[in-house]
């Protein structure tokens, strides 16, 4: 931005000078008329949240009445069988995500590191395009690719491997009671989270990288600091609550993300899974696969309840990251 | 967009401990230094790799089943050749539209209002954070959400309810991109028309936002093309339908009944055992997929906004 940071936009209304040179009588009408309509289209983005959260809770109430808070702590999803439980799902959904953070939020890093500091603006700008072309991909092609070519390759060469080799007996590899193969499972569907949530971080982290003084890196490498030691020991603690949101953001999305999860994940709604490479289901995919299931009142407030309690989580995890990004911007003196 | 340097003075970070001056061998600081740049190189050359392996992929097994028909014939009954995915093409155009033409005006204005009045005043903020949120929240909730609240109550899907889910995906969206398009015009423009005696209305119509025009279309579209891929939110408000949409009000209108959609229709049938129909889907994956990087390209190409990347 090249505008100073004097504003003097007026801070109400029409400046009075202008309303008396007025020649014509509009004035009068157009400004109050012109404000209320985008005041109200301002509001209508929050009143929409409201009436979101508040449809939610209404039409979960059956469900939180009589399944309470057990909800959470039931295992199984098997609405014929009489079990409503979001456990097996809340942690396929903790699992893949954390599968999918542990992946993307250090190649996000090292690829923002890239685009601020070791490539010309101009490579960068291509990078950058590149990487967000990937944000583009609608999700159902992600799961349609995951199910076609990464299913396969998975279960016909990652697993075997792995199960064959020490790695196979350790905890969270070792496959569990559910195991199928490999192929539907928590990691594939963590592995294209990851990618799916990759451009967020990096675009977040790289505004954030940017936003980071030149002076005080200059300082840096005055000293002899390398790329990596600038990043690590200035621009990184700079910008460490910044890069916090934009981990937040990507948590957030991969917590919600239902088409791609959906295609790979497996749908196994009766355990929680004890291997990476076991068959799980998560939240935002469970919603998916059973909502046309559901018949009875009961199974359908259930759901809904889901979608609750899905819509809380990422809430929480959205908010802590507006906070700080917010912080970010701050401490570097940028626009809060 | 380098901030001015020399403004920071005093918010720099804790100065490094002494530690950090211990003496190290410069071989292996020079080693790890060139490491993470290779890991760099790779992990920016995997990203961009996996995006171009997942289009060649569509591509591939798609371009088969594009021919007149696709876009013009229904789907084939289950286990038959040929037809095509014309009604769910046309459901989707019809969805997309119909909620491009709710939230893209709402967003639009109350995109001004958070940029030209609300500005850092405590609504604003409030809005601004509300909107921030929104765009987080996961799109299946949204089509719970709207199922919940239009098709449970009227005891039926429509082609309507997955537009409004869809417009509430937008909504936020443009009213952030406009915000934030209409800060970077320069305040001199705003005090000028203003100092012609111009009211408030017309300096932000006729002015601000004609210097912004080319952003704003730009977000415009790419807000409309990011909700157009979207399947979750469609699940159970459109559903989808075997049929051409007709009408109105009907039980195959618009708002009486399921309307068909391209991405709900790819969904189904990519997980059928035929290969008519995973044939089908693939070439409704690489319309999708056409359709969304091309507009995606373009907008960039015509209107290089220097704020991305």
């Amino acid at each position: 931005m090249s505008t100073l940071d004097i504003d003097v936009r007026p801070q109400s209304g029409p400046p009075r000078g202008a309303a008396k040179a007025a020649p014509r009588g509009h004035h009068r009408f157009g400004d109050p008329v012109f404000r209320v309509v985008a005041l109200v289209c301002g509001l209508s983005v929050a009143i929409a949240m409201f009436t979101l959260a508040g449809v939610l809770i209404y039409n979960s109430w059956t469900a939180i009445g009589e399944l309470g808070l057990s909800f959470l702590t039931t295992v199984a999803w098997s609405p014929n069988g009489g079990s409503y439980g979001a456990l097996a799902a809340l942690a396929g959904t903790a699992m893949t995500t954390v599968v999918a953070m542990v992946i993307a939020v250090p190649l996000a890093l090292v690829i923002a590191l890239l685009l601020t500091e070791l490539v010309p603006p101009r490579v960068a700008r291509v990078i950058g395009t590149g990487i967000e072309m990937l944000a583009a991909i609608p999700s159902i092609i992600f799961g349609m690719w995951g199910l076609f070519v990464l299913v396969p390759f998975m279960q016909e060469r990652v697993a075997p491997l792995v199960m064959d080799s020490w790695l196979g007996e350790l905890p969270l590899l070792r496959p569990g009671p559910m195991f199928q193969g490999g192929g539907f499972s928590i990691l594939t569907a963590g592995l294209v989270l990851a990618v799916m949530v990759l451009p967020f971080i990096t675009a977040f982290s790289r505004d954030v990288l940017l936003m980071v003084p030149r002076v005080t890196k200059e300082a840096g490498y005055g000293m002899g600091s390398t790329t990596w030691e600038v990043l690590r020991k200035i621009s990184l603690r700079y910008a460490l609550s910044g890069i916090v949101g934009a981990t937040f953001i990507g948590l957030g999305r991969a917590l919600g993300e239902t088409m791609a999860v959906a295609y790979l994940v497996g749908g196994s709604f009766l355990e929680v899974p004890r291997s990476l490479f076991d068959p799980g289901t998560t939240i935002a995919s469970l919603i998916a696969l059973q909502f046309n299931e559901a018949t009875t009142k009961l199974d359908i407030s259930a759901l809904i309840y889901m979608g609750l309690i899905l819509f809380v989580i990422t809430m929480v995890f959205q908010v802590l990251a507006q906070i700080w990004l917010r912080r970010a911007r701050r401490t570097t003196g940028g626009r809060a | 967009m380098s901030a001015p340097a020399t403004s920071q003075n005093g918010a720099g970070p804790a100065p490094a401990p002494l530690k950090a001056l211990r003496p190290r061998s410069h071989g292996r600081r020079k080693a790890v230094d060139a490491a993470i740049r290779v890991f760099a190189w790779v992990s920016a050359t995997a990203g961009i790799a996996v995006m171009f392996l997942i289009v060649w992929e569509v591509v591939q097994r798609g371009f088969s089943a594009i021919d007149w028909g696709f876009f013009t014939e229904l789907p084939p009954v289950v286990g038959e050749d040929g037809g095509g995915l014309g009604n769910a093409i046309l459901g989707t155009l019809v969805i997309t539209f119909v909620a491009a033409l709710i939230a893209l005006p709402m967003g639009f204005f109350g995109g001004i209002w958070l940029a030209e009045f609300g500005r850092n005043g405590r609504v604003a903020t409030g809005i601004r954070m509300v909107a921030n949120v929104n765009m987080g929240i996961p799109s299946i909730v949204v089509g719970v959400f709207v199922f919940a609240a239009l098709v449970r109550p009227l005891q039926h899907y429509s082609g309507f309810a997955g537009s409004i889910a869809l417009a509430f995906i937008m909504l936020p969206v443009m009213a952030r991109t406009t915000e934030d398009i209409l800060n970077l015009v320069p305040n001199e423009l705003r005090e000028s028309g203003l100092a012609m005696g111009a009211p408030r209305w017309r300096v932000t119509l006729g002015v601000v936002i004609r210097a912004a025009r080319s952003g704003l279309i730009t977000g415009a579209v790419l807000a409309t093309v990011r909700v157009a891929g979207e399947t979750a939110p469609l699940l159970f408000t459109a559903l989808s339908s075997p049929y051409w949409l007709q009408g109105l009000f009907g039980p195959e209108g618009f708002f009486g009944g399921p309307t068909a959609n391209l991405t709900k229709t790819v969904y189904d049938f990519s997980g059928m055992p035929y290969e008519r129909m995973q044939e089908l889907a693939w070439g409704g994956a690489l319309v999708i997929i056409v359709a969304v990087l091309g507009l995606n390209v373009v907008m960039r190409l015509i209107f290089q906004r220097g704020k991305e990347w």
